[in-house]
This record gives C-alpha cells, structure tokens and sequence, in this order.
C-alpha cells in the first residue's frame, strides 16, 4: 500500500502507526508458534533458548526429543496417536454422513420448523464445551459407553455435525436446483441424481465440513476429559497430562508434529475453498 | 360462485388442489425424512442428558432415600418441639441399616451440608448405638450428645426430606437456606462462587474486547489489501485457527514461564533485573494474553467477510463530500461494519465465559474461570448435581446473550471462514 505522493505528512505518520499496529498484531498471532519449533530440537532438556542455541552451534541442537516421542521407554504417544487417528476418523465420517443428509433436508424449501430443527442441529456449536461434556458424560455413563471408543466417537460426532450442517448447507444456497429436476425428468431417480450431480458439485463443501469434524475430534480435549479410560488415551488428553504434571521437550516435538498436521489440514481447506467460490462463482 | 367454476382436474381426475397439496405434503416429509436421523441422534445423545442434567440438579433423594422410616414418622410432627418417641425410633431403625450397609458416612456428609455440628455427633451416636436397648430409643438417643436433644438439629433433619431441592442453584449463588426458610449469602469470605461468576465475566469481556481492538485493524488491512498479499497475511490468522488448542496454549507456558522466552527477552534488553523476573503466568495475566491469542482468529475472521463487501468507492465518496477521513471512517465505514462487530464479539464472549482448558493450564488459582469449578466438582467431588446446577446456570446466561443478540443483531449472518 504505497501513499501518493501528495500525501500530507500527519496522514503519513498515521498509515504507518497503522501498518505498525497491524504488523504487531500479526506477529502476535503467528509468532507463539514458531517458538515451539527451535525448541523442540533442544539438546537440553530446558524450555528456554540456551546459548548454545543463540549462537547456533550445532551441537545444542539435536533430534533426542523426537527419538524420545517415538521409541521412548512407557511412551504413551504411540497408543495416543493411534487412538486419536481411529477415533477422528470414524467421528469424521459419522458426522459427515449424518451432517449431510440433513443439509440435503434443510436447504429444501418444503422443510416444516426449519428454525427450531437448525437450533437444536447446531447447538452443540453453541453451548459451552463443558457443559456438552457433562451432558454427554452422564448420557454415555447410562448407556454403558463411557470409557469405549464407540462412545468418544458418538460424543464427537455430537460435536462434529454442525460444522457439516453448517457448511454444506452454506454450499447448497448457491446450488442451482434445476439440475436435479433436469436429471429427474431424463429418468435419474433420487439415489442416482444425488451420487452423479447433487454429490460432485457440492463435495467441496463437504469436505470441508469433515475437515472441520475431523480437526474437532483430533483436538477436542474436555469432553474426552471425561469420557476416556486409561485405553482410550487421545494425543490431546496425553498433551493436557504432560502440560499439568510436567512441561518436557517431547510435547515439543509433538506440538511441531501438530503444527505441520494443521497446516496440511489448511492449505487442504483454504484449495477447496477457492475452488468451490469458482464454481459457485460460475454458477451465478 | 366457487361451486360453479369448474375444478381444474389432473388426468387422474383428481382435483389440482388436492394433488398438489398432496405432493407437497410428500415433499415435506421426504425432507423431514432426511433431517430425522441426525434429529434423533442428537434428542437421544445431547437433548435429553441436557434435560437430564435438570433433573439432577435439583434431586435430592439421597438423604431422602436413607432415612425413609424417619420422614414417614415426621410426616405428623409440627416441627417446633422435639418430636415423639416414634420418630426417633424411626430414625434409629434406619440408622442401624445404614451402619449395617457401612453408608452413615454419606448421611453425615449431606447432614452437615444442612448444618455444622452433624459429623461429630453422627460417629458418636455409631458407637453408642450398638449397645442400645430395645424401647425408649429417645432418650437414648437424647443421651448420646445434647445436641441430639436440640430441636434445631431434628428441624435440619426434616429440611432434607423433600426429593427435590433449589439448593445447588442456591449454593451456586453462594445462598443458603436458614433455619427459618430464609434465602441468605453466606458469610463474605466464604463467597467463592460468586468471585468466580465476577471474574469469568470479567475475563469474557476483557478477552472480547482486546480481541475486537486487535481484530478491527487488521481484519481492515486484509479486506483492504490486494489478494496476493492479503492471502499470505491470512495465513497468519488462519494456522492459529487450524492449530490445536493445547499446542497453542502449551507455547504461551513456555513464552510465559519465569525462565521462559518473554523474560529472557526482558532481562536480555535489560528492562528487568533477573533476580526479579514478573510472574505472567499461572495468574490472570497469563490467562488474558493466551486467551486473546486463542480467541482473536474469531474475531478477525467474521469482520474480514464483513468488511470485504463494503465498497472502497463508499469512502472515497465519503471524503469526496468533505469529510476528513476521520469522519468519513467513523460516519460511513464503521456503522458498516457493525454486523461483523456483532457476529466477532458474540463468538469471542460466548467462547471465552465457557473456557476450560486455557485456564486450567496457565490460569493458576486466579485465572480459573467457572468451567474450572464445574470440571472440578464433576472430577474431584463427585457432586455431580451441583456441577449440573451450575452447568445450567452457565447454560441459561449463554442463552440470554444469544436471545439478546438475536433481538439487537439478528443471528442469521454467522459464517465459518
């Protein structure tokens, strides 16, 4: 954002008083994460810089910590990583099922109570996580499911829906529902129309409903607070343990593992969205 | 008139009217049948534990269901003298069942709830009852301690009969109940709860507004900036959205910590001494900062979507007439952005008043939030209905904001990303 030239001078000061601020900002935002990376590579087993590190002498770099997360003795990372995967997936999966189906519901305009069935649809968005997590407990308590995968998949697909419902139904406002009729009035029936047309021009949206349900269920940490057992141990819940009881440089390692996860998971997100804003932009 | 037009008729001969009426009545449940099995799952998963969490916090049967001799005998008493022999030798009968089913522990628990002093005399009656007489139980009882013989502590006894109570939402209020009915405060040190409502409001509404002070100027740049470059910059608003809570809250522990980043920056420039490194962490200034940290991605991202569909012409326009851009800003542009305003603040304070996990981690005893208090007693204390009462407390203020919002914004416009 260059200024003209016949910029007065106050004006000038305050553009770059206002790029000083947003830069600060920014790296506000940004920078806590980057100080997860040098140190996971400590050599030391501080969470500091030591000066080793700050004249980047090699030898106070070193890879012990990722070693450790891997091959370490009573190492709970394996069993966590596994089970997070595990669960995310089916969370994922259930939700986008489910979520999609009542998306395809919602956005016809013969749906009866549309703003009630949208309330309760994406209240679990809503209410506090807490709160979800004690419900949700006393619910899989009663159905002998607490402490099983099966009900940290329930429970995350309760709170993985709504961004599905959310998202695909946002896909479905820009669809163009004369398609439909047109493959219904050459002979499609509705299973067909949905898996050949409805399906491919509205997956963008449902992809990234289930990269929401998915990163959901990977990070979600109070509701599994309560439901897990010592065998359904998630990275997030052994994250919260290790952050409690004692900061160690393999959560470094981990939390680096994680970043990288994350920013696969939004480059994924940010090409989809550009995608479907391209094809509803054609569309219109 | 009606009666004389000729109906209009489908080649099936049925009225046009009632067919389509009929299609449209096959069209609404053919879409209610899409919606339905994602409906049940979430009544039977999510709706009903919630309402189950109301009969909970308001049940009170455990007492009730001990002494189930006792409150039939009391049915007849007035509660003013001490009453008859038959309702102490109810209470005896029941008694010894509960020391036979090693449960008197639980009932001098929820007594001393009621009222101080229960505890002592309860393990005292334990003992002495084995040796008890058949008959005259009340004197015996009487004899055991003076205050079996106190009609007060007999009064506390009845107020525990009914099986529903208000009184977890009263102790959530830091309220009790006193002997004459009265709704009063407990006494002002013992006032925990309340500090804790204070605070986590306090902490919401702080958090909130640094957010929105952060957010508005660069939400600004990026809407205002060409694509190339404000793709890249949103980078730095999106990773943190997409990155794990704890991953984040795990570099403000190391940022924050006395021997951490931000010190060894303070001391290295030499703006503290380092013998005298501040405290940011474990207090609420850590819980400020990480939480602004963790909450600003949804502010900026709902005034982004807002400010990208006001027009630049509209300031220009608005300077063109003679406004300073001052004014133009705050006549034209601001008033614009207010929908995205709303939607940012609403996200970030009802996020921020139900947060557990920040808290709990860099928060220490004064940065704990009421999520923390009701993690607790549901972990720790096993009270299990006063985590409920609470829970629904917090639950009901979240709806009053989200009621308040929708009356003054409208809440149709919230988008993710």
């Amino acid at each position: 954002m260059a200024l003209p030239k016949h910029t007065e001078l106050h004006y000038r000061i305050w553009h770059y008083f206002y790029l000083t601020i947003c830069g600060a900002v920014f790296f506000f935002l940004i920078a806590p994460l980057f100080v997860i990376f040098p140190l996971s590579f400590n050599a030391e087993e501080f969470l500091s810089f030591s000066d080793g590190m700050k004249s980047l002498d090699p030898d106070a770099f070193s890879l012990r910590w990722y070693k450790d997360m891997i091959y370490g003795t009573k190492n709970p990372w394996g069993l966590a990583a596994k089970n997070s995967f595990i669960i995310a997936i089916f969370a994922t999966i259930g939700s986008v099922l489910l979520g999609t189906v009542a998306a395809l519901g919602l956005s016809s305009r013969h749906m009866p109570y549309k703003g009630i069935i949208m309330a309760i649809l994406i209240s679990p968005m809503i209410v506090p996580l807490i709160i979800s997590g004690v419900a949700i407990f006393f619910f899989m308590a009663k159905a002998g499911l607490a402490a099983t995968h099966t009900g940290i998949v329930l429970a995350h697909i309760i709170l993985g829906t709504p961004f599905v419902v959310i998202t695909v139904t946002a896909t479905l406002s820009g669809f163009d529902h004369s398609v439909t009729r047109a493959a219904a009035s050459l002979g499609s029936n509705p299973v067909n129309t949905f898996m050949k047309i409805t399906l491919p021009l509205i997956l963008p949206g449902v992809i990234s409903g289930g990269l929401f349900a998915f990163v959901t269920s990977f990070d979600e940490v109070v509701v599994v607070l309560f439901l897990a057992g010592l065998e359904n141990t998630t990275i997030p819940i052994q994250m919260w343990t290790g952050l409690r009881e004692q900061l160690s440089p393999t959560i470094l390692a981990v939390a680096t593992c994680l970043i990288i996860l994350s920013t696969l998971i939004l480059v994924t997100a940010e090409l989809l969205r550009r995608r479907s804003e391209r094809l509803r932009g054609i569309n219109r | 008139m009606s009666s004389e037009t000729k109906q209009i008729l489908t080649t099936d001969g049925i009225p046009l009217e009632v067919s389509l009426k009929k299609a449209e009545r096959r069209n609404k449940i053919k879409a209610f049948l899409l919606v339905a099995p994602l409906l049940l799952f979430l009544i039977i998963t999510y709706v009903f534990p919630i309402g189950d969490m109301l009969l909970r916090s308001v049940d009170d049967k455990m007492v009730t269901e001990m002494l189930p001799k006792t409150f039939k005998a009391m049915e007849k008493w007035d509660g003013k003298e001490l009453p008859e022999e038959e309702v102490f030798e109810a209470f005896y009968l029941d008694f010894r069942q509960l020391v036979d089913d090693k449960r008197e522990g639980k009932l001098s628990t929820q007594l001393n709830y009621t009222k101080n002093g229960f505890k002592s005399i309860i393990k005292k009656l334990r003992r002495k009852s084995k040796n008890f007489e058949e008959g005259n139980y009340k004197e015996q009882i009487m004899a055991v301690h003076k205050r079996w013989a106190d009609v007060e502590y007999w009064k506390a006894i009845k107020r525990r009969a009914p099986a529903i109570t208000g009184q977890k939402y009263l102790k959530g209020m830091d309220m009790y109940k006193n002997e004459s009915g009265e709704i009063v405060s407990v006494e002002e040190d013992r006032r925990i709860h309340r500090i804790l409502w204070l605070r986590t409001l306090e902490i919401a509404f702080f958090v909130t507004l640094f957010c929105f002070l952060m957010a508005y100027p660069i939400a600004h740049l990026l809407a205002t900036l060409p694509m190339k470059y404000s793709n890249l910059l949103m980078i730095c608003v999106l990773l943190p959205f997409w990155t794990s809570l704890l991953v984040r809250t795990a570099s403000w522990m190391i940022l924050l910590q006395q021997q951490g980043v931000v010190n060894d920056f303070f001391v290295g420039i030499g703006l503290v001494a380092d013998d005298a490194r501040p405290e940011m962490m474990y207090n609420k200034t850590g819980t400020y900062v990480a939480m602004t940290q963790i909450l600003l991605p949804f502010m900026v991202l709902p005034l982004y979507s807002v400010m990208k569909t006001i027009s630049p012409s509209l300031m220009r326009a608005g300077k063109s007439l003679g406004g300073t851009p001052i004014v133009a800003f705050w006549k034209v542009y601001f008033p614009l952005t207010i929908p995205g305003i709303g939607a940012g603040c609403l996200l970030c304070f009802i996020l921020a008043i139900g947060y557990y996990i920040t808290p709990a981690l860099v928060g220490g005893a004064s940065g704990t939030l009421i999520s923390n208090q009701i993690a607790f007693h549901m972990k720790s204390t096993l009270d299990w209905s006063f985590a409920s009462a609470m829970g629904l407390m917090l639950l009901s203020g979240v709806l009053v904001i989200y009621w308040l919002y929708n009356k003054i914004v409208g809440i149709d416009n919230i988008k993710l990303g």
